[in-house]
């Protein structure tokens, strides 16, 4: 028989282990809201709360990192880069999927899923060259490389979603005078809804944390602060003076992001989860 | 328009952006690689020097041994622990969703910020729980020395990225019916037993997946050691990416890091194929 009872000790044990995970986000929480002259040296210091609850890092490392211009071309930079790869890759998944029989189609599917083993530092060097010659070293310019580099995963968790919905649905509507554009909008597109939070997630979570990217897209322009995590960088340099602003700016930078994880969890991790076992 | 032309319309368009933003830097990467570009200016083809240079060339070579001994021992922390954490996440545990939940929060947090916050754990709160408890090796940074500054990375990106390994076991624990360990019970198996025999080639599949996802991820480190350590002390903790970023784009060797991406870029396909073909052979079916 089964039996329900609640295992204590391994409970306990994960309560416990637990804590290790929120420690370092404590600390960071606890020291973005002291005072410098709070913060001492001893260990006893660093877990103590502050007195008063100093909001004024949060103002100050609003203007020195100009948080709500980088955090707005964040969300642009990710929010275009969702919908962009979950229309371009679901489209040509469905095209690749409903054709496999064709060699065409089977080799234009081996060729970008067998991209996923390419470095990004392999393409970095020439590609700084290549996007300032096309002049789209900008926003414009990185949302193409979210796609471009997302292609290879979202294909390959398309492709094989789609093996599964029957082709009789689309048999029945070709009967009814559709055509293929027609039945992937009305049809399939809304069938892939799972598959689409999955990509969405994956892909936001790429863009909205990457670091290196921004920097050899944008920087060569002379753009060193355009999103969050270049922000964050630029900050270092007074790391050694303040950490309590610096801390502030670091908890300000996740904030959006643990926000939406609050809300979304469920959906986060069942999306990554999906997007690595599938 | 022909049902033909209509898939082929719907796969051009990215087929060919695929191909000019993906395909053609790897080539051009494989061409500068023959010559003695600075990134600017004039160059000439110099034949498989780069290649040549590369294999007594010092910065290399260490951030070749760094990244392997950073890769290897993290992907085997994440997936030990990883592991362990699920088989306990997954028996029967009150508030399991919370506790889930909690595990998964620094995988979606930046590199940056986790690498800055244990930045200053290692170089403030580290330190002085070592004075508290008298021991000499905990007193000071360990990101300040050479032979430990890796050990602060490997702890950080494990810290960070071990959700991923518990979730991903998690949810191959959940495929293994019940039964199958009722009826190794009825059989007087014992738990270890019933671990190494059943639970574990049960797993195969789960443990591939996490085996080839943090290796190739671990080998392309970058965020984290740029908030930890910028690469330092006297680069021991450079990484091959972090070399072909700095060198590459600002040290004038253009030419000469594209060589060392295509020698990295042909080390990751080998890795990669020979986990997948090793491991995909010890991998049951139920």
């Amino acid at each position: 028989m089964k039996s329900s009872k609640t295992n204590w000790f391994s409970t306990i044990l994960i309560a416990i282990l637990a804590v290790g995970v929120l420690i370092p986000l404590y600390m960071a929480i606890n020291i973005s809201l002291k005072k410098p002259s709070e913060m001492g040296s001893s260990l006893s210091n660093f877990f103590r709360l502050p007195k008063i609850l100093q909001f004024n890092n949060f103002k100050e490392a609003i203007t020195t990192t100009n948080f709500f211009q980088t955090a707005f071309n964040s969300l642009v930079i990710t929010v275009f880069s969702v919908i962009v790869v979950v229309l371009f890759t679901s489209i040509i998944s469905y095209a690749i999927a409903r054709n496999m029989k064709k060699r065409f189609y089977r080799y234009i599917y081996y060729y970008l899923v067998s991209a996923m083993f390419v470095p990004f530092s392999m393409l970095m060097l020439p590609l700084v060259k290549q996007l300032s010659f096309l002049q789209i070293d900008n926003k414009f310019g990185l949302i193409l490389m979210y796609l471009v580099f997302q292609t290879s995963m979202s294909v390959l968790l398309y492709v094989g979603y789609l093996k599964n919905i029957t082709t009789s649905l689309d048999e029945a509507a070709y009967l009814d005078g559709a055509n293929s554009w027609q039945i992937f909008w009305k049809i399939i597109f809304p069938l892939l809804k799972p598959l689409h939070a999955t990509v969405a997630i994956l892909t936001a979570l790429a863009s909205w944390n990457d670091l290196l990217l921004p920097l050899v897209v944008l920087s060569g322009n002379g753009n060193s602060k355009v999103t969050l995590p270049m922000a964050q960088l630029v900050f270092q340099s007074q790391f050694g003076t303040n950490y309590n602003l610096a801390f502030a700016s670091y908890i300000l930078a996740s904030l959006p992001i643990l926000i939406f994880y609050l809300f979304a969890q469920k959906q986060i991790i069942s999306g990554v989860v999906n997007g690595a076992v599938k | 328009m022909s049902r033909k032309k209509i898939f082929l319309l719907m796969t051009l368009p990215l087929v060919g952006i695929f191909f000019l933003f993906d395909t053609v830097p790897l080539l051009t990467g494989f061409v500068y690689s023959l010559t003695n570009s600075k990134g600017f200016g004039s160059f000439k083809f110099i034949g498989l020097s780069n290649y040549l240079r590369l294999f007594t060339d010092g910065d290399v070579l260490s951030s070749y041994y760094f990244t392997f001994k950073f890769a290897i021992v993290t992907t085997v922390v994440v997936n030990v622990f990883g592991l362990l954490l699920a088989i306990v996440l997954n028996s029967r545990i009150k508030f399991k969703t919370f506790f889930r939940g909690i595990y998964f929060l620094p995988y979606i947090l930046g590199g940056l910020v986790v690498g800055y916050i244990f930045n200053y754990i290692f170089t403030f709160i580290l330190p002085s729980f070592g004075k508290s408890i008298g021991s000499a090796l905990l007193s000071s940074s360990i990101l300040g020395s050479t032979s430990t500054a890796w050990i602060g990375i490997v702890i950080t990106v494990a810290w960070q990225s071990i959700a991923f390994n518990i979730l991903i076991y998690m949810s191959g624990l959940q495929t293994i019916p019940e039964d199958v360990y009722e009826a190794a019970k009825m059989d007087g198996s014992s738990k270890w037993n019933t671990f190494w025999k059943i639970t574990f080639p049960l797993l195969a599949p789960f443990f591939t997946i996490n085996l080839v996802v943090s290796m190739r991820n671990f080998m392309m480190v970058f965020d984290q050691i740029m908030s930890l350590t910028g690469g330092g002390p006297a680069s021991s903790t450079t990484s091959i990416s972090l070399l072909i970023y700095q060198k590459g784009l600002s040290g004038n060797q253009f030419g000469y890091q594209s060589a060392n991406s295509v020698i990295y870029f042909v080390i990751i396909v080998v890795i990669s194929i020979f986990q997948l073909k090793v491991l995909n052979k010890r991998e049951v079916q139920l």
